[in-house]
């Protein structure tokens, strides 16, 4: 597999970074991804992420345990084997709530889990690519895809520097 | 986002005008006229088989007439109205006890609703005094009823007597009502002082009433929920009942608030209020219209489920009872308490739409009015119970008070707390 080329600058402050997230896309540079130890407030607004639509799937995964507790609770206790319980009908509606609950939370859960793990291509045996390891401590690491970019190596990184990178490295992965 | 944003003027100042105040006075008017018209209509062509002279002697305790009708409105309607005025003081003890910082650009609006206590508190404690309404309310207060020598003996109310007492009801009703009221004074004394003086005492000192307000009320919820709807229904009880109450009035206290803060709005005041804020305040109400759904269904599940017929009675009532005159509030409750709220506040931009929002808040308001009116009505007004002129004049005229109250207490005040120690941060609250 051919390396990727990629520029990595990291940054030392999560103002410095968000702000240096905006000098670096107004220069016409496309960032890869920017890599914190805590969730910085605004930023993936400043990578211009459209708001995750997380809840389509979720909702669609609830609806799903929803009708499936309803057709496993009607099915056993009302039409394969109808059971007389206390006299009541034998598909007692508020009966069935509590299961049709749990299952509409565990298939949402559950499906919410696999959506993640499929969306981020995570699994057993993938390799995550760490860019610096710094990041997972004090430091903000800006990687750059270099095939996706146009301007020159030196440009890039003049840029980074100019927009306060503390440091800059060339990583190919 | 974390844009750069201006921040309005936080210098408001509301204007209750002459012309609001008189429109008000007109609809209480209004609804006043429309009771006494009510009333008059049911007493000539409704049916009333039971009579009038069942209800005129203070033992008799079956017939329901139409004045046990109006008497049950004043009641239920007290209820309801002094939950949504006390929440206020519940709204911002449990923030200042926490605190929280995003609500304080709306905090005027809260402090306000608690003014209003003192009308509920005055109709409540004339229908509790005054024999002859007392009587109709509460099954336990008739004459002879605790008593073995009596033919109104009842051995199960009897055994209630150490709570459900005549003395310990108006002691307890007059604590609630007393502590209530004056632990929002001091908690609005303070809050206007600060904006006058800029001291940090003034924060500290509201926060050591909130705390005392929470301790209170954690207890004077439940009690206030069995005294004021469940001894209603004497023989019955339930122990969710004091959640499933408190549940309903936070609810509707919330969703007041939400509209409130709408309206102001729309009529160019609270614009240092931003979305952020509201957000969190939709979510709030999302989140307890779902938690009302849940205590109230754990309660009906547990009867349902168990079958016991001293429990079922209550549900049969609503259900069947009567005619089936409850059965269709009883159903709307579910409706508008818990799935239309629930469908429509769920996706994010609707917490940020003012029209989702005023649909859900109006569903919510009118949800738990039904709740108490299928809480109380079927006990008090039994088969005189229904939904008409006299309950919409009598909800009218509450309502017409109830806002005239907020508003003048709104114009007493900057609409902005413009010392509280946390209002940047809901000023610059993004999410």
């Amino acid at each position: 597999m051919a390396h990727k080329k990629y520029i990595v600058g990291i940054f030392d402050d999560e103002d410095v970074v968000k702000d240096a997230v905006g000098k670096v896309r107004g220069s016409k540079v496309k960032i890869q991804e920017v890599f914190c130890p805590y969730p910085v407030h605004g930023l993936d607004h400043a990578l211009g992420y459209d708001r995750p639509r997380m809840g389509v799937p979720a909702f669609l995964f609830g609806i799903t345990g929803t009708s499936l507790a309803f057709l496993l609770t009607f099915w056993t206790m009302g039409i394969d084997w109808p059971m007389n319980i206390g006299g009541k009908n034998f598909i007692p509606f508020p009966t069935n709530i509590p299961i049709v609950f749990e299952l509409t939370v565990l298939l949402a859960a559950f499906g919410m889990a696999f959506t993640f793990f499929f969306m981020e291509g995570l699994g057993p045996t993938t390799k995550p690519v760490i860019f610096d390891e710094r990041s997972t401590d004090d430091k903000f690491a800006m990687a750059i895809d270099m095939s996706k970019n146009t301007l020159s190596d030196a440009e890039i990184q003049t840029i980074l520097k100019e927009s306060g990178a503390s440091e800059v490295s060339v990583k190919e992965i | 986002m974390a844009h750069k944003h201006e921040i309005p003027s936080l210098d408001e100042s509301f204007e209750f005008s002459s012309s609001s105040k008189r429109k008000l006075i007109i609809s209480a008017i209004i609804g006043v006229v429309l009771v006494i018209l009510g009333y008059f209509l049911v007493a000539k062509f409704g049916h009333h088989e039971a009579g009038h002279e069942a209800g005129a002697h203070g033992g008799g305790h079956h017939g329901a007439t139409v004045f046990s009708r109006l008497v049950a409105n004043l009641w239920m309607n007290s209820v309801y109205f002094i939950g949504i005025s006390v929440v206020g003081v519940f709204f911002l003890s449990y923030n200042y006890v926490a605190k929280a910082g995003w609500y304080t650009s709306f905090k005027r609006v809260p402090e306000a609703f608690p003014s209003f206590v003192i009308v509920p508190a005055l109709i409540m404690l004339g229908l509790f005094l005054y024999p002859e309404t007392r009587n109709i309310i509460f099954h336990w207060t008739h004459h002879g009823i605790m008593d073995p020598a009596s033919e109104n003996y009842d051995k199960i109310i009897a055994g209630k007597s150490w709570y459900l007492n005549f003395g310990f009801f108006l002691v307890r009703m007059i604590a609630y009502f007393a502590v209530w009221y004056y632990l929002w004074i001091q908690i609005r004394k303070n809050s206007l002082l600060e904006d006058e003086y800029n001291d940090l005492a003034y924060y500290n000192k509201s926060r050591f009433y909130s705390k005392l307000f929470l301790i209170f009320f954690a207890v004077t919820s439940s009690t206030a929920a069995w005294d004021f709807s469940l001894s209603i229904d004497t023989h019955w009880f339930s122990t969710m009942f004091g959640w499933y109450h408190l549940a309903s009035w936070h609810v509707a206290g919330l969703a007041a608030m939400m509209l409130t803060i709408l309206l102001l709005k729309d009529h160019g005041y609270l614009k240092a209020v931003n979305f952020s804020a509201i957000h969190d305040l939709g979510k709030l109400m999302f989140g307890f219209s779902v938690f009302w759904a849940y205590v109230w269904f754990s309660q009906f599940l547990l009867i349902f489920y168990a079958n016991l017929p001293e429990e079922t009675i209550y549900f049969q009532e609503r259900l069947s009872g009567y005619g089936g005159r409850y059965f269709w509030p009883f159903m709307f409750n579910i409706v508008l308490n818990f799935l239309f709220p629930f469908l429509i506040l769920m996706a994010r931009e609707s917490k940020r739409n003012v029209t989702f929002l005023k649909l859900a808040t109006v569903s919510i308001l009118i949800g738990h009015w039904l709740d108490f009116y299928q809480m109380q009505m079927p006990g008090i007004a039994k088969d005189q119970g229904g939904i008409g002129l006299m309950e919409i004049g009598t909800t009218l005229t509450f309502a017409s008070v109830f806002v005239y109250f907020i508003m003048s207490q709104l114009s007493k005040a900057n609409l902005i707390a413009k010392n509280h120690p946390f209002l940047e941060e809901s000023l610059h609250h993004d999410i």
